[in-house]
């Protein structure tokens, strides 16, 4: 086990592919700058520094995805990806299927996002939601460094395109990462704490308000089990609803937005095929249908709390479940 | 590289193949029997030009008026209206229709019908020309529409600070959909635009095949010499509407019939005429292949089956 920050497992896994794979390099607003192992190693051929212009550099990076390569950019910031949306959404997720599968589209798209530094909504807006909706795209957004490191490996691997979110309170967050660790295959929820009594789903930051919302419920009898979906598309439905067949009960917890949301989605998933197993209402605490103020007492009160998430669980379990 | 030079009778059928295969779309739509599209008549002579100034090696990206590109580089019409009525045997099995037919085994990849899309796209393909060492080239049409979007800028500023090997061709075609381009910008060209972005640059006859060619292989050459992007801006002329059908209600008449004096094929075919390179006897021959190619062509895309449902969620994934 070695002991490194969110950022420094996604280098990690940039060099380890790069070792892999000649076709693997990078691209992006200061990447060569900022990744200086990775240039220092791989060279100026393979990380690049770009123009801040993103709709070009995702296009750049669907082209060349499309001919050869397995390009990750780095877009810096979630709300950024606007600039994009074109080549994401119209080019890398339709031209396979356009084309009637002509070609693949191996590509890795980076973006931060999340409360945490008070960057205020141009830099923090969770739309991960989007890019679920839209067809042909694959989406991550893990919680601890050894995820991002699996998950970043598998999505250089896959020859799809794939955008990874990284929570900006967790990319300085250490955590231990074994250092033979391999991929972790994209679609593969994480049970982080089993439980008995109510199944909280969560992704990113806020896992670690559920783990916390766990550890306080616990304190009074109630036992939580904590799924981190790590991987949003595919989804991994299984885990969901193992889960809560086990439990009855359902809280989803994220910090983007309510409206048609991951959770909203979730919630329908159990609906439609758990509902037999419900024995309380499905939960959903989520951000509001605001863009993220830059303030910090309100950019807290804009991510769901785990004493909000304790609150929520308290009133659907009236009594812990006998085992 | 040599390139071979362009026979003048041959470019004059494939470009009397296109216009052919145009004209038959406009029929079979107006019988309904396909969808209506962005026809190129009138822009046969870039289609025509810089195709043949490209080798086999040589990549190219195109956009929703795409039929010139494709049959200039040898495309079966056959499967180009297989694919436009949404046919199984189409080149992207009836899930393109005719907006972004690509065709990989002929080098015309990522067609994308987002104006300016392929400008984007075309960076990534010519990085991968560098960072694989392959030696093609990437030609890129568009047109003075796509032009005006962002795309166009970052998309040349990119090629030129990181060398990439790209032909930049706009089709200047005077038409931005139902928007004259006098409306939308205040030159008569992109062209001048390329300079400040440190790319080389030429102004063509967009009407003339021969001139085009002989841009286009200079250009290539100079991209394969210098590694560095070049644009070509062909000054033509949209001769139908944005799409069909389209009374062109809203087009300037005088300006019309001044274009329509300059279509492409009359004037090659009465250059050859006056020269001697041509008989009537000739042109008569040329008319009937094409006549057989479309024939044989429409019979095809009649007798090709619709894909199966199933193709409704294929090929979404790899």
């Amino acid at each position: 086990m070695t002991t490194m920050t969110v950022n420094d497992a996604i280098s990690a896994a940039l060099a380890e592919e790069m070792r892999l794979d000649p076709t693997v390099m990078i691209f992006g607003e200061g990447v060569a700058t900022k990744r200086h192992d990775l240039l220092a190693e791989f060279g100026a051929a393979r990380v690049r520094n770009t123009p801040l212009a993103e709709g070009i550099i995702a296009g750049t990076a669907a082209g060349a995805a499309a001919t050869g390569l397995r390009p990750v950019v780095d877009l810096l910031f979630a709300p950024f990806l606007c600039y994009a949306m074109d080549e994401i959404v119209n080019s890398a997720g339709k031209l396979r299927y356009i084309s009637g599968g002509q070609f693949k589209f191996p590509m890795v798209v980076l973006a931060m996002t999340g409360a945490g530094w008070g960057v205020g909504a141009q830099h923090n807006h969770n739309n991960e939601s989007w890019f679920v909706h839209s067809p042909g795209l694959k989406i991550v957004m893990p919680s601890t460094p050894a995820d991002f490191k699996g998950l970043m490996k598998s999505a250089i691997r896959d020859d799809n395109p794939v955008l990874v979110f990284a929570d900006i309170a967790l990319g300085y967050s250490a955590g231990e990462v074994p250092e033979d660790a391999d991929a972790i295959p994209l679609g593969k929820a994480a049970v982080r704490r089993e439980g008995r009594d109510v199944t909280l789903v969560s992704y990113a930051k806020t896992v670690g308000t559920c783990m916390a919302a766990a550890d306080m419920l616990a304190a009074s009898g109630i036992d939580a089990e904590v799924i981190d979906l790590r991987s949003l598309k595919p989804l991994d439905e299984d885990a969901i609803l193992r889960s809560v067949a086990k439990t009855g009960r359902l809280v989803v917890v994220h910090e983007a937005s309510r409206l048609c949301g991951v959770g909203a989605e979730i919630a329908a998933l159990v609906a439609e095929k758990a509902f037999t197993s419900l024995r309380a209402p499905v939960l959903r605490l989520t951000g509001p249908d605001a863009p993220a103020p830059a303030s910090f007492p309100l950019e807290q009160a804009f991510v769901p709390q785990a004493e909000a998430v304790v609150a929520a669980v308290r009133s659907l379990v009236a009594e812990p479940a006998t085992a | 590289m040599t390139i071979r030079p362009l026979d003048p009778v041959q470019a004059l059928e494939r470009m009397m193949l296109i216009r052919a295969y145009e004209e038959t779309l406009i029929d079979l739509h107006g019988r309904g029997r396909a969808a209506g599209t962005c026809t190129s008549v009138g822009q046969e002579a870039p289609a025509v030009g810089v195709v043949s100034a490209l080798t086999a090696d040589d990549l190219i990206l195109t956009n929703h008026r795409s039929a010139g590109h494709l049959l200039a580089r040898g495309a079966d019409p056959g499967r180009m209206l297989a694919e436009v009525m949404g046919k199984q045997d189409g080149y992207c099995g009836g899930k393109s229709g005719s907006l972004h037919i690509s065709a990989k085994e002929l080098g015309v990849v990522l067609t994308s019908t987002i104006v300016g899309g392929e400008l984007a796209l075309a960076t990534g393909v010519g990085l991968s020309r560098t960072m694989l060492n392959k030696p093609g080239i990437v030609a890129c049409f568009f047109g003075d529409g796509a032009a005006t979007e962002g795309r166009f800028q970052e998309s040349l500023n990119l090629a030129a600070v990181w060398k990439l090997p790209i032909l930049y061709v706009c089709e200047n075609n005077q038409w931005q959909a139902f928007v004259h381009r006098k409306e939308t910008m205040l030159a008569d060209g992109i062209a001048g635009q390329a300079a400040a972005l440190g790319v080389e640059s030429a102004v063509v006859d967009g009407n003339d095949p021969l001139a085009m060619f002989d841009a286009a292989s200079t250009a290539i050459d100079t991209i394969r010499r210098t590694g560095k992007p070049f644009l070509l801006e062909a000054m033509t002329y949209r001769l139908r509407g944005h799409f069909e059908p389209d009374d062109q209600g809203y087009v300037d008449k005088a300006e019309l019939a001044h274009w329509r004096d300059r279509d492409p094929i009359l004037c090659l075919r009465a250059r050859l005429e006056r020269e001697g390179s041509l008989t009537a006897e000739a042109v008569a021959a040329i008319e009937a292949r094409v006549r057989a190619t479309m024939e044989a062509a429409t019979a095809f895309a009649d007798a090709s089956p619709y894909p199966g449902l199933d193709a409704l969620t294929t090929d979404v994934y790899a």
